[in-house]
């Protein structure tokens, strides 16, 4: 398969797949925090009767709206670009990832679009309680929609509950819950959800502020910080708790990873944890260049992070290209030859079996067996194949901790001074929270960028490198896919920025 | 459930799909709708009548195709890798005339929405145009064949530089395409014809349908002719050779009197059924038989290209490359668990009915999108 691997399609489809990704990623955090922001406002609206709240509902609802309707149009291409871009792929695990996509479909989008259309069409022809459950039931709807997908993406990262098939060349599912309830997949899910409710939150932040530097709509936008803040704060606790519990995975199941998001060049007992730091751009593994050009350490703690235990050992990128004994790291290079050998008996086996040589089939079979761990290292061509770009990935997860680590206090400084009743004389401040939507985004996109540039060479990791796992198409067709979608992306982003803008503008309607 | 064996969960997932598939042409009853947006309306206020009655719908016509790409995905992936991936530009544009209607409905009349509101029409008029006839040209493909070729090891190789395209350019496929995007507007006109309420629309939805209805008649026959006369993609179920041979489509229909022959003619009969009503009876329910009618005519289309051991996605310049529902179709375990997850289907359904009911329990009418600050948002 790899001798007509193609480098220039291959990173173009990977271009559009990032592409279209991360400006889905610029709509579903808000569908799935506002969602929620939306419930609870409705709520308040429902208990207390106050028909400010209502107010408040329907102004959120509007903004909810616009930003869904472009959510579901770049959501459609992620769907079936799996099948489009990546058919190897979409054949070789799609035993095992149609499913939870499929899932997707039945128990999320219908619950989310058929009570969609009751929260925005209803007010009038049902009744109070009926709308408010709809209301929740789109935001279950939209996080269950997250859940599967994220889900598929976990397995992505940490494929388990498979077989292989020999006969069909695939992998199959053995069993559904371990997919499930995979420890990769449930603390990715909550990290994803709980940062989109933060960067929902924000949003909330972004847009009241404006409102309170302009004196305008003062009531409701501080009855929209209060209820956004304090889901923001909780939030901010989630995402703190699983980002550790994602950086502990990645340590355990994907080390290349988390070496690649510290830097870390060669492994350590006792490893510092870098703070902050500049990385040597041109860094290769097996060179002696230094790994920073500047970098503030902090004692011990990457130890801590990757194994909960400060003097334990964690491996860096060039103990997992070239192998370390003492620590018991075997290399890439070790396990590529196991996998040159896994593809050439499985050849063997199937040239056998068409050849109607059971004898020999059966032989071919068990020699695979043994070696079949590290089929997908078989398509790699050498061990340092296996790093992903590091400085990007380093800095991503540098940006998003950063920044994750602002958020809380942007939150909580919003309930203090509106607990004080000074918000609106914070001028500093709430000129700064006027940006703070745009700084979660760069947390966020950053998050998606350590998660799936830091899992490179693989789409399955360990098991299907990218350039296998792609379709075979021309450079060209890809190049021209790619501009249409950056086009015509580009177009409704910024329709969609005007109408918001607009609308923010107007403010909420009656008031 | 758990005692199935592959084949038998295998024509269940087969069912399961062509279901999903006839709901969702149904359901384009929004984008026959949209097809007529730009011609039928005689002012705003009938066009705004029609663009809030189909948004209430659109998203439900936009998951149920999402679904049948999940589910197709789940239970035949061998056809969503060969297909997608192989036939990449006619899915692409499928995609790109999707994209463009899910904002068409809620920028369409916002201030400050960049393109302007014809623009907006526009797209959902080519969603309601070109989507469909694409669609319905790649559907054709499962009668007519295509120029891929599988390795040993599934992958797939296109032999044809159209990419999927060339699709289209097969009569049969096209004929086929112009007949769902009639289909579409008339199912279109008579779900409108049900929903609003407004004198002049009433009676202009009613003569849509049946004009339609008459422009859509020489493609259907033309279609039915071919596909009782064609060589079908005929499976050896011993040895799995796949084979042409003559008259297997009709071979396929007199095997299945009533999944196969039955629906297809039952189908046909209440479509025509529910433009009757509509145009000679002053009946506005023309929707129900004529939507009823649609699901049984897609089921045996479905049917008959994948049951009685027959190729649905066949290869023209290789036959044992062509898929069929035993060598595409995901493993044994894994079509049993789906198939625990396809219980849920049912109350999918009830509860999109029961929310359809509450939501048209009115009719919408002219008054309803006149004042402002009212629920249509549209």
């Amino acid at each position: 398969m790899l001798e007509h691997l193609d480098i220039s399609q291959l990173s173009w489809a990977r271009g559009q797949f990032a592409l279209t990704a991360m400006y889905h990623w610029i709509f579903v955090p808000l569908t799935l925090g506002l969602s929620f922001l939306l419930a609870f406002f409705e709520t308040l609206y429902v208990r207390t009767g106050n028909e400010q709240w209502k107010t408040i509902t329907k102004f959120w609802m509007k903004l909810f709206g616009i930003n869904f309707a472009i959510g579901v149009a770049t959501g459609i291409i992620m769907e079936f670009e799996f099948g489009t871009n990546w058919s190897n792929y979409s054949w070789m695990v799609g035993d095992i990832f149609g499913a939870p996509l499929a899932a997707e479909g039945l128990f999320a989008f219908f619950l989310e679009t058929t009570f969609f259309a009751v929260m925005f069409f209803g007010w009038n022809r049902v009744s109070k309680g009926f709308h408010l459950l709809s209301t929740w039931l789109v935001a279950i709807g939209s996080n269950l929609s997250a859940l599967w997908i994220l889900v598929a993406n976990g397995w992505m990262q940490h494929p388990v509950g498979m077989v292989f098939n020999p006969d069909k060349a695939r992998f199959e599912m053995e069993n559904f819950w371990d997919v499930l309830l995979s420890p990769v997949a449930v603390s990715h899910f909550v990290h994803t959800t709980s940062s989109a409710f933060l960067l929902a939150a924000l949003f909330v932040v972004t847009v009241c502020s404006w409102y309170l530097l302009k004196g305008r709509h003062v009531v409701m936008a501080k009855k929209s910080l209060a209820v956004a803040a304090t889901f923001g704060l909780i939030a901010s606790a989630f995402v703190g708790f699983t980002g550790d519990e994602s950086a502990y995975t990645a340590a355990q199941v994907q080390p290349m990873k988390l070496a690649a998001m510290e830097g870390l060049w060669d492994g350590e007992v006792n490893a510092d944890l870098v703070a902050v730091g500049i990385v040597n751009p041109g860094k290769k593994p097996g060179d002696n260049m230094d790994p920073f050009q500047l970098d503030i350490k902090l004692p011990y703690l990457l130890s801590l992070l990757a194994n909960r235990e400060f003097n334990s050992f964690v491996p860096g990128v060039n103990d997992l290209v070239y192998g370390n004994a003492e620590h018991g790291v075997v290399g890439a290079g070790e396990k590529i030859a196991q996998g040159k050998q896994a593809i050439a008996f499985l050849a063997a086996y199937k040239q056998a079996k068409d050849a109607g040589n059971t004898e020999a089939a059966q032989l071919a079979l068990q020699q695979f067996d043994q070696v079949k761990e590290h089929i997908g290292y078989g398509y790699l061509t050498k061990a340092e194949d296996i790093v992903p770009p590091v400085p990007l990935v380093f800095y991503s997860f540098h940006v998003m901790v950063a920044l994750g680590t602002l958020f809380p206090l942007v939150f909580a400084a919003v309930l203090f001074f509106l607990y004080k009743g000074t918000l609106q004389q914070q001028k500093w401040f709430l000129r700064a929270g006027v940006l703070s939507v745009f700084f979660g985004y760069m947390a966020s996109q950053a998050g998606w960028i350590v998660a799936e540039v830091g899992r490179q060479p693989w789409a399955i990791q360990g098991l299907l490198p990218v350039g296998v796992a792609r379709t075979q198409l021309t450079t060209t067709t890809v190049q021209m896919t790619f501009f249409m979608f950056l086009i015509i992306f580009t177009t409704l982003l910024i329709a969609e920025v005007r109408i918001m803008t607009r609308q923010i503008q107007n403010g909420p309607e009656g008031e | 459930m758990g005692s199935l064996d592959l084949s038998q969960l295998q024509h269940l997932w087969w069912l399961l799909v062509s279901v999903v598939g006839a709901l969702f042409i149904f359901l384009t009853f929004v984008q026959g709708g949209q097809g007529l947006l730009l011609t039928m309306p005689e002012d705003e206020t009938e066009k705004t009548l029609i663009v809030n009655s189909l948004g209430k719908k659109w998203e439900l016509t936009f998951t149920t195709l999402v679904l049948f790409g999940g589910a197709f995905f789940a239970a035949f992936p061998l056809f969503y890798a060969t297909s997608f991936g192989g036939a990449y530009w006619v899915w692409m544009l499928i995609l790109f005339t999707f994209v463009l209607q899910a904002v068409s409905y809620e920028y369409r009349r916002k201030q400050d929405n960049l393109l302007g509101e014809r623009t907006y029409e526009l797209f959902l008029f080519i969603n309601g145009t070109v989507g469909v006839l694409l669609i319905g040209a790649a559907v054709g493909t499962f009668f007519t064949g295509s120029n891929f070729t599988l390795d040993a090891y599934n992958s797939v190789t296109w032999h044809n530089p159209g990419r999927g395209i060339e699709a289209a350019f097969s009569l049969f496929n096209l004929s086929f395409g112009v007949f769902l995007v009639f289909l579409a507007r008339v199912l279109g006109a008579l779900y409108l014809n049900n929903n609003i309420d407004h004198a002049p629309l009433v009676e202009k939805t009613a003569q849509a349908a049946y004009k339609n209805l008459l422009y859509a008649l020489p493609f259907l026959l033309y279609v039915l002719l071919r596909l009782v006369t064609m060589k079908g993609y005929a499976v050896d179920p011993v040895t799995a050779q796949v084979s042409l041979v003559k008259g297997k489509y009709l071979a396929n229909l007199l095997a299945m009197p009533v999944n196969g022959l039955g629906f297809l003619l039952i189908g046909l009969v209440l479509v025509v059924l529910g433009v009757a009503l509509a145009r000679f009876k002053g009946s506005r329910q023309g929707i129900w038989p004529a939507g009823l009618g649609t699901v049984l005519v897609v089921l045996a289309v479905f049917a008959i290209a994948g049951y009685n051991n027959t190729a649905f996605y066949p290869s023209k310049i290789d036959l044992q490359s062509s898929l069929t529902i035993v060598n595409a179709s995901s493993s044994h375990y894994t079509l049993t668990a789906m198939s625990y997850i396809a219980l849920a289907i049912p109350v999918v359904l009830v509860y999109v009915a029961y929310v359809w009911r509450l939501l048209d329990a009115r009719k919408l009418t002219a008054a309803d999108v006149l004042v402002k600050g009212s629920d249509e948002k549209y």
